[in-house]
């Protein structure tokens, strides 16, 4: 099992790309089983054996699992019985657990990423190669995939993985290379390395962390729910309350995260405050005003950021140049516009600016969202939402997919505005994340605030076992290890 | 960064120029595949222009065109395909010209109220499909389709002397009744005939095409929306009310599309007013890449294929000759924007990631000198 770790744009993804064809190498040469090759598409990566997991899973949503298993791979056991067979074999091999007919839209995260793994196996790969596999998963979660992993491993096939989680790295890997702009700058022995030296191969640079010291705390309130209640229709015409019972105050100054396993109503409850879903009851205040049922670009004007959970969804225009994507979202704010006409040249200066003070790698603005690495792309969004001083920032996964490098730069931001009095709400999978960043926690379960805790005692299995459900009120450290 | 300007306005033309090479090709083939030469119509045609009758017939063209094709391309930006451009202009010219018969007002006045006339049912005939998408989901594609028949069998009703037609004597054409002079748009002599003034309203539009797009807020939102729907609502935008303006707008510039003939030449409406215009103008906005010049150049060559095809079918050659090589043309467009479209992506790809290496590679030597 080797591990590829760098920077946002260190080349990891273009590595990735050129071992499973998708690229071509301009120079050097690969070499798989002793034998020299080159791959002109990904059919010939797969027919070398060599399969790719991708970090955005490529499912489509209405088949069932074994329909999307053998899409495209129709000409290798058939579609019936035998395909069938062939997948229970694998996911029985390999402890995968997989149930071929369900639909791939009723799984969760960790299920379709079997799914996908399931896929690769399926077509008959030896060498796997995972792209950030971890960055959608709670602990729980990890350890499972770590399990399979070992599974595959044993069976004698080889996995590539790529990961910013140095712990995870160092706890799974037996090799590790870490790429730095492109070129490899060293190898590590997982064995004798600490994450802190790992780090800083690949940045050069001291590891961040996310540790709030001070506390800026005001007693002003800036967002106040209260009794928020959502309901979704599903399509058989069940109604089913998504959120419940919500309430909540972020004072100035304070950084609320809620922790909680992904699908447990974090994506509704934000989606709710950003004003895409109306709510059916409760209120939700900013600064004094009611904004329960405002349009979304009311609440934009009125102060909040917003660093969405899906930045391809929601956050980019990605055939749009860097400048277009910095007027998004705030396309009615200085120095945008003025008086309903655009104001380009100030646009694309303003561009400039947050392309230098955020660090976003592009050789210029005038060049597509989409041929940014992610993090770049994400630093795009946090230097555009920050610089319109909002009043309150809803960060989702803020720093997913993001290198330590850049994570430590976007926590300090996060941290500077606070101390302006910025008040943040912020969800994230990455449990040590919140717990350093946050004045306050909670824990969402099926769309309910159940537990709170106190983030500078707790630690992230306490948290992680709050939110699978097995404890609500507020979470005591417990020196034993237990929690009630 | 003007690198990537010009990178962008290369591929811009490799597109358009591409798929009207492959045209060609294919259009000779089917000329060789009928025992016909296959270059000599092209000479035919080419020659056509050095009159300058056709040369107004080609401009009058258009004019028509690039205003129908503006409609579909305001829904293009949006990813709306309003498919109902030929009904909502039939629809609009029509009502223009019987509301244009039974008043008779000071000249501009009357322009203005005929104009107006047209816009307003254009926009209520796509505006009904707006409706319908925002409230109930219906795909404005299948509803616009629905509309276009609805609105052939609406005009063939009202049309009716019993209704609101005239026969004019000895004659089988029925027509709206004639506009009082007052409603005639003047037009620019030339030797060899008249061209539209509304033409050049057509050509001011396009300017406020581009500026409204480009330029505006309500624009910028218009592009967000078609570029990514989830993206624009996070943004702020509302989508449902995004959906209804531009079907409307889409629907009033659709009604302008017949404007040019009535105003400046026919005066009435006929039975054989041109039909089909509005689906000419889908592949004129597709080759013309929804841009305003890009649309102007597409009108302009298939107005000089319509118009330059009677000439080679005096010399014996088909005159189906132009439908085929516009229907190629709109084929090969397709296919060929989206080959450039993903090369020219992956390309970029490629350079960002091999000037962010050259940069990387000259701040390692500034630190090690």
């Amino acid at each position: 099992m080797h591990a590829l770790v760098g920077e946002n744009g260190a080349g990891k993804s273009t590595l990735m790309k050129i071992l499973y064809g998708m690229q071509k190498p301009d120079e050097g040469t690969i070499t798989v089983d002793g034998e020299q090759v080159t791959f002109s598409s990904p059919a010939d990566a797969i027919a070398r054996g060599i399969g790719m997991v991708h970090q955005h899973f490529m499912l489509a949503d209405n088949l069932t699992v074994l329909e999307n298993v053998v899409l495209g791979g129709e000409k290798l056991y058939g579609i019936g019985a035998k395909a069938r067979k062939k997948i229970q074999e694998i996911s029985d091999a390999y402890g995968l657990g997989v149930r071929p007919d369900v639909l791939v839209e009723q799984l969760g995260v960790a299920d379709r990423q079997r799914v996908e793994i399931l896929k690769v196996l399926y077509r008959g790969a030896r060498t796997l190669i995972l792209d950030e596999p971890t960055a959608v998963l709670v602990p729980q979660e990890v350890d499972a995939l770590f399990a399979n992993l070992r599974e595959l491993k044993a069976e004698g096939l080889t996995v590539i993985f790529i990961s910013h989680k140095l712990g995870e790295v160092l706890s799974v890997a037996d090799e590790i290379t870490v790429i730095r702009r492109g070129t490899t700058v060293g190898t590590a022995d997982p064995q004798n390395t600490t994450t802190k030296q790992l780090a800083e191969l690949m940045v050069g640079s001291e590891l961040p962390s996310p540790e709030t010291r001070e506390s800026t705390v005001t007693d002003v309130p800036m967002l106040k729910v209260d009794d928020l209640r959502l309901t979704v229709t599903d399509p058989d015409g069940v109604v089913r309350e998504v959120l419940a019972g919500i309430g909540f105050t972020i004072h100035k100054g304070e950084v609320m995260g809620i922790a909680g396993v992904e699908g447990n109503g974090q994506t509704e409850l934000i989606e709710a405050l950003i004003g895409l879903r109306d709510p059916d009851g409760g209120a939700v205040t900013l600064d004094g005003a009611d904004i329960s049922h405002a349009p979304t670009r009311k609440r934009r004007e009125g102060g909040i950021g917003y660093i969405p959970e899906d930045r391809h969804r929601h956050g980019l225009l990605l055939e749009s140049t860097l400048w277009e994507n910095r007027i998004l979202g705030h396309v009615t704010e200085s120095p945008n516009s003025r008086k309903g006409l655009l104001d380009l040249k100030a646009a694309r200066q303003d561009t400039e600016r947050i392309v230098r003070e955020y660090d976003v790698r592009t050789p210029g603005i005038e060049v597509t969202a989409a041929s940014l690495s992610g993090g770049n792309q994400q630093k795009l969004i946090v230097g555009r939402e920050m610089s319109h001083t909002p009043k309150l920032l809803i960060a989702a996964h803020p720093t997913r997919g993001v290198d330590v490098g850049a994570q430590a730069q976007i926590w300090d931001q996060i941290r500077a505005a606070r101390r302006e009095g910025l008040a943040v709400l912020l969800i994230s999978a990455d449990l040590d994340e919140l717990i350093g960043l946050s004045d306050t926690l909670r824990v969402m379960y099926r769309g309910r605030l159940v537990a709170d805790a106190d983030p500078a005692t707790i630690t992230p299995e306490e948290l992680g076992s709050a939110m699978t459900g097995a404890a609500s009120g507020h979470l005591e450290h417990d020196e034993n290890g237990e929690s009630r | 960064m003007k690198k990537f300007d010009k990178d962008r306005l290369i591929l811009g033309l490799a597109g358009p120029a591409l798929a009207l090479v492959v045209a060609f090709l294919l259009s000779s083939v089917v000329l060789l595949l009928s025992d016909l030469s296959p270059l000599e119509p092209y000479r035919l045609m080419v020659e056509q222009i050095e009159f300058t009758d056709v040369q107004v017939l080609v401009i009058n063209q258009t004019g028509i065109y690039y205003l129908a094709a503006l409609a579909v391309a305001i829904g293009f930006r949006m990813n709306l395909f309003n498919i109902g451009v030929d009904g909502q202009y039939r629809l609009a010219v029509m009502l223009a010209a019987v509301v244009g018969a039974a008043v008779e007002l000071p000249g501009p006045l009357h322009i203005l109220l005929i104009v107006f006339v047209a816009m307003a049912v254009g926009a209520f005939w796509a505006g009904i499909a707006g409706v319908l998408k925002t409230t109930r989901g219906v795909s404005e594609v299948v509803s616009t389709i629905m509309l276009n028949a609805i609105a052939t069998s609406l005009i063939a009703w009202m049309i009716l002397p019993a209704n609101l037609g005239v026969r004019p004597e000895g004659s089988n054409d029925l027509t709206t009744g004639e506009i009082a002079e007052s409603g005639w748009f003047p037009g620019l002599s030339l030797d060899g005939g008249t061209i539209y003034g509304f033409t050049f309203v057509a050509f001011a539009l396009g300017i406020v095409y581009w500026f409204v797009l480009g330029r505006t807020r309500f624009g910028f939102d218009l592009r967000a929306t078609g570029a990514s729907e989830s993206a624009a609502q996070a943004s702020g935008v509302d989508a449902k009310k995004m959906v209804l303006t531009a079907m409307l707008i889409s629907g009033a510039m659709a009604g302008l599309a017949g404007m040019p003939m009535l105003l400046g030449q026919t005066h009435t409406y006929s039975l054989s007013f041109p039909v089909g215009v509005g689906f000419t103008a889908i592949g004129i906005a597709l080759l013309g890449r929804n841009n305003p010049i890009g649309i102007l150049f597409a009108s302009l060559l298939f107005a000089f294929l319509d118009k330059t095809a009677e000439g080679i079918g005096l010399e014996g050659y088909p005159k189906e000759l132009a439908l085929i090589m516009q229907g190629l043309i709109v084929i090969a467009v397709v296919v060929s924007y989206e080959l450039v479209r993903q090369y020219g992506l992956r390309r970029q790809q490629q350079k960002v990631g091999e000037e962010l290496a050259a940069q990387a590679r000259k701040n390692k030597e500034v630190a090690a000198a």
